[in-house]
């Protein structure tokens, strides 16, 4: 990714994030969050992690944001609108970030200064390429000059992260029948 | 192409100013809202870690497989929290943290 567009969509990023604070309204906040995430995304396309920005965009920008604003509307938060800031809150939400950026900042200041992290490695597709079954469709691929990311997740996820895929299918079923019962009428 | 550490710090900025957001509102969804953003700048470093280190020329898929997993939890995590806030509503007809303090000792 071009530097410039790294900043453009760093910039738009936290321009988004900023928004979500100070939007008054939670709808507005909730189309503010979808810019930060969407410019996010792109960054992740960026780093070559084309499914991973795909799957935030479906995830967050379609199912997340749609279930928040569908909660907003519900919920009739008209009202509630008088979300008026505390002076201690607001010292604290501004002391506490800038130590922990000031702290950041100067743990990045003094390592990774040597050359293999000021510029991403190239990928050696072709070099990849060996280490998978002659003929199929990833090896091909990366013979080809294509980084054929879904596959490689795909792969991933069916050989290595075998079991945590099932853990995460029991996690999502316990989900489902959490948010059933949480919204289910008590009668008395 | 940016070096490491500008997305390091990018993500944690976006981190930070999703922190600010927890400590400074009071309406829960936003509060929830900004939680969202701070997960998601823990993707982002996970994200640029698997991109420069690459393992047998390929980005490091370990990586984005937790970022993959933290998606899916993170999904999971708001419809039950949404479901929460929905019944907490019905409760006591307010989502403003300053009124809900019935926690308190």
């Amino acid at each position: 990714m071009p530097s410039i567009l790294f900043y453009i969509f760093s910039a738009i990023m936290c321009l988004g994030a900023l928004m979500v604070i100070f939007n008054r309204n939670p709808v507005a906040s909730a189309l503010s969050m979808l810019l930060s995430f969407i410019s996010l995304a792109a960054i992740f396309i960026g780093l070559n992690s084309y499914l991973i920005g795909i799957l935030q965009i479906l995830v967050y920008s379609g199912a997340v944001m749609v279930l928040f604003i569908f909660i907003i509307m519900l919920l009739d938060l008209q009202k509630e609108d008088k979300d008026a800031f505390k002076p201690a809150a607001i010292a604290a939400g501004i002391i506490i970030p800038i130590v922990l950026l000031i702290q950041l900042a100067s743990v990045l200041h003094v390592s990774h200064q040597d050359e293999q992290y000021s510029q991403a490695p190239e990928l050696e597709l072709a070099e990849a390429a060996k280490n998978f079954p002659e003929g199929s469709v990833i090896a091909t691929d990366l013979s080809a000059g294509k980084l054929p990311d879904v596959h490689l997740i795909g792969h991933y996820l069916f050989t290595d992260y075998n079991f945590p895929i099932q853990v995460i299918a029991v996690l999502l079923l316990s989900a489902t029948v959490g948010c059933v019962v949480l919204s289910k009428k008590i009668s008395s | 192409m940016p070096s490491l550490n500008e997305y390091l710090f990018i993500s944690g900025l976006l981190f930070c100013i999703g922190l600010t957001g927890v400590i400074v509102r009071k309406n829960i969804i936003v509060i929830f809202m900004c939680l969202e953003l701070m997960l998601a700048a823990a993707s982002l470093t996970m994200v640029a870690f698997t991109r420069f280190n690459t393992v047998q020329g390929l980005p490091d898929y370990d990586g984005q497989m937790l970022v993959f997993f933290v998606i899916t939890v993170a999904a999971a995590e708001v419809a039950v929290g949404l479901a929460v806030i929905v019944a907490l509503y019905r409760a006591r007809q307010t989502i403003n943290t300053d009124e809900l303090t019935s926690l308190k000792g």
